[in-house]
């Protein structure tokens, strides 16, 4: 019989004050086993205070082909970053 | 088949560029195969390796070895579990590849058809087969595939206790008994020669290997990282007081690396084909325990699926 158990992915928080991040995918019957089972598979040693899981299949991602109609148009808009502006050196604090 | 080939040199471009190729990104045919191939076979390694190190946990000498040797084999299961889910972001299931591996259509490391005999063979197989296993391992970090490389971080990390665990179990038996001496001695001379094997076969011989490199899924040749090991061998092998196993090994000023003899590549093509002293005694336990671990997962998703159900009637109910 087929392991029909469905895959999920794992984010866990290193510490407090840090994002959740990626950590990888499990497979387990619901979320509850989920958990511990991310538990066992990837704090082993510490590495987190907090899981997340999320049915894989739930997560929405962008596709690589449209990535240039995403990302690109950032690209030329470095007037967003503070070092487009032109400072004299005596200005301090800014 | 302009488009094909145009995707194909953009892919290349990517890869001596040095970006990482990810799941959903276009890939070429065979570079999806070759990795799917060699991802669950690493994953199928680590499983299978637990089954020799399993056999002396309730002979362990001390409870600080046998706690060291339990979370050892713990991150074992743990690490074929991160290869699995590599492997699955390819687009395969779970269950086709252990499938594969019960039918013997992948193959593992052969170095776990080898029989850990003594309390000795645990050290020899920390020192040399976990040392093999992480030099071939460092360089896979650099792979070309993301989760395939993220997966072999994660392990590198935990695995250097493995290797360090090994080496002092061989330190203590060298400082022990005469029969001590001579247990690390044996252990030694009949794990030698397997673990030079776990690099696979020698570069000339191997179909892989030029794509492989191109593609930089790997980064070094089956030969470089075999005498790799067998250079920072000597010394740990001096430090314990044991001979390795091989008259021809000496010091070759001119190529700045240690000559050994030729492996007994009959012996390696032997036990890839099934004939080890182990394969089937492995293959069975795995078997045995999938088949009779068939209910717990089967009931699991029964459980979970009544639980889901009563929570939606509740839900219904409140409304």
């Amino acid at each position: 019989m087929k392991n029909n158990w469905p895959l999920w992915e794992v984010f866990i928080r290193s510490k407090q004050g840090l994002h959740h991040k990626h950590a990888g995918s499990l497979h387990a019957a619901d979320a509850q086993m989920a958990i511990e089972n991310a538990r066992d598979v990837y704090t082993r040693r510490n590495e987190g205070i907090s899981i997340w899981v999320v049915e894989s299949d739930k997560i929405t991602a962008s596709k690589p082909e449209e990535n240039p109609e995403l990302f690109e148009p950032a690209a030329d808009k470095i007037y967003r970053h503070p070092t487009f502006y032109d400072m004299p050196d005596e200005v301090k604090h800014m | 088949m302009a488009d094909l080939n145009s995707l194909e040199a953009k892919f290349q471009e990517k890869i001596d560029n040095e970006i990482k190729i990810e799941p959903k990104d276009w890939m070429p045919e065979k570079y999806r195969q070759t990795l799917i191939r060699q991802i669950s076979q690493h994953a199928h390694s680590e499983v299978v390796g637990m089954l020799p190190e399993g056999n002396w946990i309730t002979r362990a000498p001390s409870l600080r070895r046998k706690v060291a040797l339990l979370a050892k084999i713990q991150d074992e299961a743990g690490h074929g579990l991160y290869l699995y889910s590599a492997a699955e972001t390819l687009g395969v299931e779970r269950d086709d590849l252990i499938e594969q591996l019960h039918t013997g259509k992948a193959k593992y490391s052969s170095i776990f058809n080898y029989p850990t005999l003594t309390w000795a063979d645990i050290g020899a197989v920390g020192w040399l087969v976990d040392g093999a296993a992480i030099m071939n391992q460092v360089m896979l970090t650099r792979t070309s595939y993301g989760p395939y490389s993220r997966a072999m971080v994660r392990i590198c990390k935990e695995e250097s206790f493995h290797q360090r665990q090994g080496y002092e179990i061989l330190l203590t038996l060298s400082r022990g008994s005469e029969d001590q001496k001579r247990m690390l001695q044996d252990a030694v001379n009949r794990f030698w020669w397997p673990s030079l094997m776990m690099f696979g076969p020698s570069d000339k011989d191997s179909v892989h290997t030029a794509q492989a490199m191109k593609w930089k899924i790997k980064r070094k040749t089956n030969d470089e990282l075999r005498q790799q090991f067998v250079d920072v061998c000597v010394d740990q092998a001096r430090i314990l007081g044991v001979t390795l196993p091989d008259p021809n090994l000496k010091w070759n000023e001119e190529r700045g690396h240690y000559d050994f003899s030729e492996i007994d590549w009959d012996e390696f093509w032997n036990v890839v084909k099934g004939n080890g002293p182990c394969n089937k005694q492995r293959m069975d336990a795995r078997i045995k325990a999938h088949e009779e671990g068939a209910w717990v997962r089967e009931a699991a998703m029964a459980y979970a699926e009544k639980q889901a159900k009563r929570r939606k009637e509740e839900t219904t109910q409140v409304a």
